[in-house]
């Protein structure tokens, strides 16, 4: 495989290298062949600082079908998550509720 | 055929696209030639050890090799990681990677021990961009494609950076070509390979190529599971075969 299945998506947070936690900028999600997981073609993820240098990069080789479990998760968390701030910060809580959250 | 175990490696800094100052790695046989030349065209994954070493054997079979860092204006770090950071910048112009190359070719033809006869070798990406300066300059004398992705485009995937379909160029190729190619690939898959090679048929371009069964994409990198040894030294074969044939 040599494809041009990339996604490239700005991003704010932070991963972690070695002891040492750096900020991003970019997330970049690709279907490739791997370059370190004994495996044929994956998902890629790499998380970057496009302003720090190249090793400032945190970055993962999944399988299609381990890549397909971790986009489910992330779903049902972000749903969950999403439910939690509309109903405990969002503008129908009552304000002791926004208070405690 | 004559081995050279005794060879000089070193770095050195060649003015590519744009004047832009490069690193490539070169590798020279022991004697005082004439030796024909090989420049290597990296693939994806960056100047990477697969391509630094590759540019070795070629020495060791008798050529003046060099392999240009294409991706050094994205910075120092681990070919991985600068790899990395060239997919997030959304890949390397062609022209650039055309123009860094162009430098490559007129260093290994400004070597005393040069016979005058230059051949061009990449896979993946460099298998495409290979193909594709074969057909936009006229100063190589054999090119040799190893699986070279998107060489068939479909308009929706060209932009600035890749604006042009490298296929449609083939009535511009400058010299003979061999193309080395995995059926069980996907990028470029059989049916792009076919498409590759009735254009070059129908241009009455010289090539030659050789389809394994049995291989998938990358099938020479030993590092990875997609290795396959009996196809990779049959393919290596006929790639000596084909420059001693241009390059003499």
């Amino acid at each position: 495989m040599c494809t041009s299945i990339v996604e490239i998506v700005p991003v704010e947070g932070m991963a972690k290298r070695g002891d040492a936690w750096f900020a991003l900028t970019q997330a970049v999600v690709a279907y490739d062949h791997a370059r370190h997981a004994p495996l044929a073609d994956v998902i890629t993820l790499d998380f970057v600082n496009a302003r720090l240098d190249a090793g400032a990069r945190a970055g993962v080789e999944l399988t299609l079908e381990t890549a397909k479990a971790l986009h489910a998760a992330l779903g049902r968390a972000i749903a969950e998550a999403e439910f939690e701030e509309a109903e405990v910060r969002g503008k129908g809580a009552t304000p002791g509720l926004v208070r405690a959250a | 055929m004559s081995f050279y175990r005794g060879m000089t490696c070193t770095n050195v800094a060649i003015a590519g696209d744009g004047g832009d100052p490069i690193t490539a790695y070169v590798a020279k046989p022991e004697g005082p030639g004439p030796f024909p030349a090989v420049v290597l065209v990296h693939h994806l994954p960056g100047w990477s050890e697969f391509y630094i070493e590759t540019t070795r054997r070629f020495a060791h079979h008798g050529y003046i090799a060099i392999c240009a860092n294409l991706y050094e204006r994205s910075g120092p770090g681990t070919p991985d990681d600068v790899a990395a950071r060239v997919r997030a910048e959304g890949g390397v112009p062609d022209a650039q990677v055309i123009g860094d190359t162009e430098a490559a070719v007129k260093w290994a033809r400004s070597q005393p021990e040069h016979n005058g006869k230059v051949a061009l070798f990449g896979s993946c990406s460099g298998g495409r961009h290979a193909f594709l300066y074969a057909c936009q300059k006229h100063d190589v004398d054999a090119c040799a494609e190893l699986w070279g992705g998107r060489v068939v485009m479909a308009p929706e995937d060209l932009n600035a950076k890749t604006p042009v379909s490298p296929i449609t160029l083939t009535t511009d190729l400058s010299c003979p070509l061999i193309g080395i190619f995995g059926n069980e690939d996907r990028a470029p898959s059989p049916e792009q390979v076919n498409q590759h090679e009735a254009e070059l048929k129908k241009c009455g371009k010289a090539y030659e190529f050789h389809r394994y069964d049995g291989a998938g994409h990358g099938f020479f990198y030993w590092h990875r599971p997609m290795y396959r040894p009996e196809q990779t030294m049959d393919a290596w074969s006929k790639i000596f075969a084909f420059f001693g044939k241009h390059l003499s």
